[in-house]
């Protein structure tokens, strides 16, 4: 089983993952065709002074609004994509089976961003619980999905501390990990995808045809 | 939970229309926009909002109403179109009911909310879509399918006939004569700098506002007309009762009119929509990238005037004063900083208001919603307490709403909360303030 994960689920987690993600972002471009207002509309320019203003933290009045929301989130966000990347033991892993050299996060310093990831995922599970307005529109998926989220921090932080059998843990975090990755492009978590497309489109709206600021 | 009492309101528009629909018709109906007219934008949206809930303070319905959650602009989508979409158009008569109240008197598609999703989710959109839905099902409040109609009769939005218009326009060209000898409204002049666009309320009980604008331009030395047939209101109703094929009609003569009198430009008078609808939506309709015809918005043209010294300004106003954003001229084309240039140089007591310019609270009578008319007022007074604190708090004894819908749903307001203010359109304090040349 460990030899499975090791291999072949890395390969259908990653072909699944980009494979997805290509066939969302061919469809959507077609698709977009049909809506007749999309490309006229895009406008370099005002994109990315929109994108700008709202990847940068309390770029946007919103953010200002919600400061502790904000903090957590980009923090969330930094984590969610980092750690998996730069992460030793998956350094480690990038080098012995396709010989790639890879820069790796600090072992303390990983340690942290898994629960960071694993903390705020709590935090949005208990906001989802707690504030009206999000509770109101809240459905089992949205749970799953904060929970899909966290499994594979979960499992690799414990696997990592060895506090339960190394290997069974490294197994299910193999599985949560590629269940993650494929669920990617066909849940919200496409928002990954999207979120530059959407922001890009509603900067070129605001800037270039109504002349104002969408932040 | 919604408003108990609204949810009750019956509106002939709505209900008996409803009662008339079949399963069958609903369903057809809901699939054909959602597939035929919806595309990309309508999928991504979906897939993208992680139903985070940060919109729910931009809407001043969610605010006003104390934070209950079904007046989030999330929960406004989710309740009506995502649940069309899930049920795949199998929803019933009271599903529609909600639909309506939520989608013409709940939002008035000012689209602060846009401002303030991460992700820039268009819900304003999404809630015109439903709208869109519900319009071809019939199913429209009655005041606003009134005016709806009436443009497509009248091509104006008050049901005023040609005879009324000729003579509304040489009756307030006498009134402006009275204040200022040889003041005329030139009609039909090909060639003319300047073509002036008014709204049917204007003709129909604000007729004075006319008389105002032609001495602001008899001072100014302007060179401009007005059409003595169809297509001088853009107002458009339609655009927002969701009739789009109506909507592109009156925006293509309108446009039309601009075009055979062969005017370098556009005056539009103190209207958002108006402006949105010209600039925007009909064009994008038509199928055009932008207007064939530049439109400048009465507040660019203040400016304009103010700023190059051709209206010079005799005695400033001293009573308080606070101004309005309207959206479709903020929101939608940034005029913040010229509308408070134009303020504060007629004005000398300036009060803004906070949060101002793009984040500035609707008025809650834009997007169609004081259209729909005597039954839903209550309503819209409970979704705009908010307004309410924010006027108060300025201390100003005058509101300024360089938007006839703002006007309209500002005066409700300072009504029914009993703020002891009141509105003034821009133009009405010009002419009390500007330098008149010598008889």
């Amino acid at each position: 089983m460990y030899e499975f994960v090791r291999g072949p689920l890395v390969w259908i987690a990653f072909i699944g993952f980009f494979g997805g993600m290509a066939y969302q972002f061919i469809t959507m471009a077609l698709l977009a065709r049909k809506d007749k207002v999309v490309y006229p509309t895009l406008s370099a320019k005002y994109g990315l002074r929109s994108l700008l203003h709202w990847v940068v933290p309390f770029g946007g009045r919103n953010m200002q609004l919600h400061p502790v929301y904000t903090l957590l989130s980009y923090a969330f966000h930094f984590c969610v994509l980092v750690t998996p990347l730069f992460l030793m033991g998956h350094a480690v892993l990038w080098q012995e089976s396709w010989g790639i050299r890879w820069w790796s996060l600090p072992e303390g310093v990983a340690d942290v961003m898994t629960l960071v990831v694993i903390f705020v995922c709590v935090f949005f599970i208990f906001r989802r619980l707690v504030r009206p307005e999000v509770r109101n529109v809240s459905y089992p998926s949205d749970f799953l999905l904060a929970l899909l989220v966290m499994a594979p921090f979960v499992t690799g932080y414990i696997a990592h501390q060895q506090w339960l059998p190394y290997k069974t843990l490294i197994i299910i975090h193999g599985f949560s990990g590629a269940l993650w990755l494929l669920a990617i492009p066909w849940t919200r978590l496409v928002h990954m995808l999207w979120f530059a497309f959407t922001r890009a489109y509603m900067g070129s709206e605001f800037g270039s045809v109504r002349h104002s600021r969408d932040w | 939970m919604a408003d108990l009492v609204d949810i009750q309101i019956i509106d002939p528009g709505v209900d008996e229309n409803i009662a008339k629909l079949t399963p069958e018709r609903i369903e057809r109906t809901i699939n054909k926009v959602l597939t035929e007219e919806c595309a990309a934008r309508l999928e991504v949206y979906r897939q993208t909002c992680v139903h985070c809930g940060l919109c729910a303070e931009a809407c001043q319905s969610y605010v006003s109403r104390n934070g209950d959650p079904d007046y989030a602009p999330v929960a406004k989508v989710n309740d009506t179109l995502w649940e069309m979409v899930k049920r795949k158009g199998k929803v019933d008569g009271e599903f529609l009911h909600n639909a309506a109240r939520i989608a013409f008197i709940d939002c008035g598609a000012c689209r602060r909310c846009s401002m303030y999703c991460p992700f820039g989710i268009d819900i304003s959109y999404l809630i015109m879509t439903v709208r869109r839905i519900l319009n071809l099902l019939g199913v429209v409040p009655q005041y606003l399918q009134d005016t709806t109609n009436s443009h497509s009769v009248t091509m104006n939005q008050m049901w005023v006939q040609q005879d009324d218009w000729i003579d509304t326009l040489m009756w307030q060209e006498e009134d402006a004569q009275a204040e200022l000898a040889g003041t005329r409204i030139p009609l039909d002049k090909e060639g003319a700098e300047i073509m002036y666009s008014i709204i049917g309320p204007e003709p129909k009980i604000l007729a004075q506002l006319i008389a105002n604008m032609a001495i602001i331009f008899k001072v100014a030395g302007a060179d401009w007309t007005m059409p003595s047939t169809d297509g001088w209101d853009n107002s458009n109703m339609a655009m927002y009762s969701g009739d789009f094929e109506t909507m592109g009609r009156v925006e293509r003569l309108h446009w039309e009119r601009a075009m055979q009198l062969k005017v370098k430009r556009v005056v539009m008078g103190e209207c958002g929509h108006a402006y949105r609808g010209a600039v925007y939506d009909g064009p994008r309709w038509l199928g055009w990238t932008k207007p064939p015809v530049p439109m400048v918005h009465a507040v660019e043209y203040y400016y304009e005037l103010l700023k190059s010294g051709r209206l010079k300004i005799a005695r400033k106003i001293e009573e308080p004063v606070t101004v309005q954003d309207p959206c479709n001229i903020v929101r939608g084309r940034g005029l913040h900083e010229k509308l408070r240039y134009v303020v504060n140089a007629i004005c000398e007591d300036f009060r803004d208001m906070d949060p101002r310019y793009e984040h500035n609270y609707c008025c809650q009578a834009g997007g169609g919603l004081i259209n729909c008319g005597p039954p839903w007022k209550l309503s819209r007074m409970k979704s705009n307490k908010v307004k309410a604190d924010q006027i108060a708090e300025t201390g100003a004894h005058t509101v300024i709403t360089p938007c006839h819908n703002c006007h309209s749903g500002i005066e409700d307001i300072i009504g029914h909360y009993k703020l002891g203010c009141h509105v003034s359109f821009i133009s009405e304090m010009l002419v009390k303030t500007i330098e008149m040349p010598e008889a």
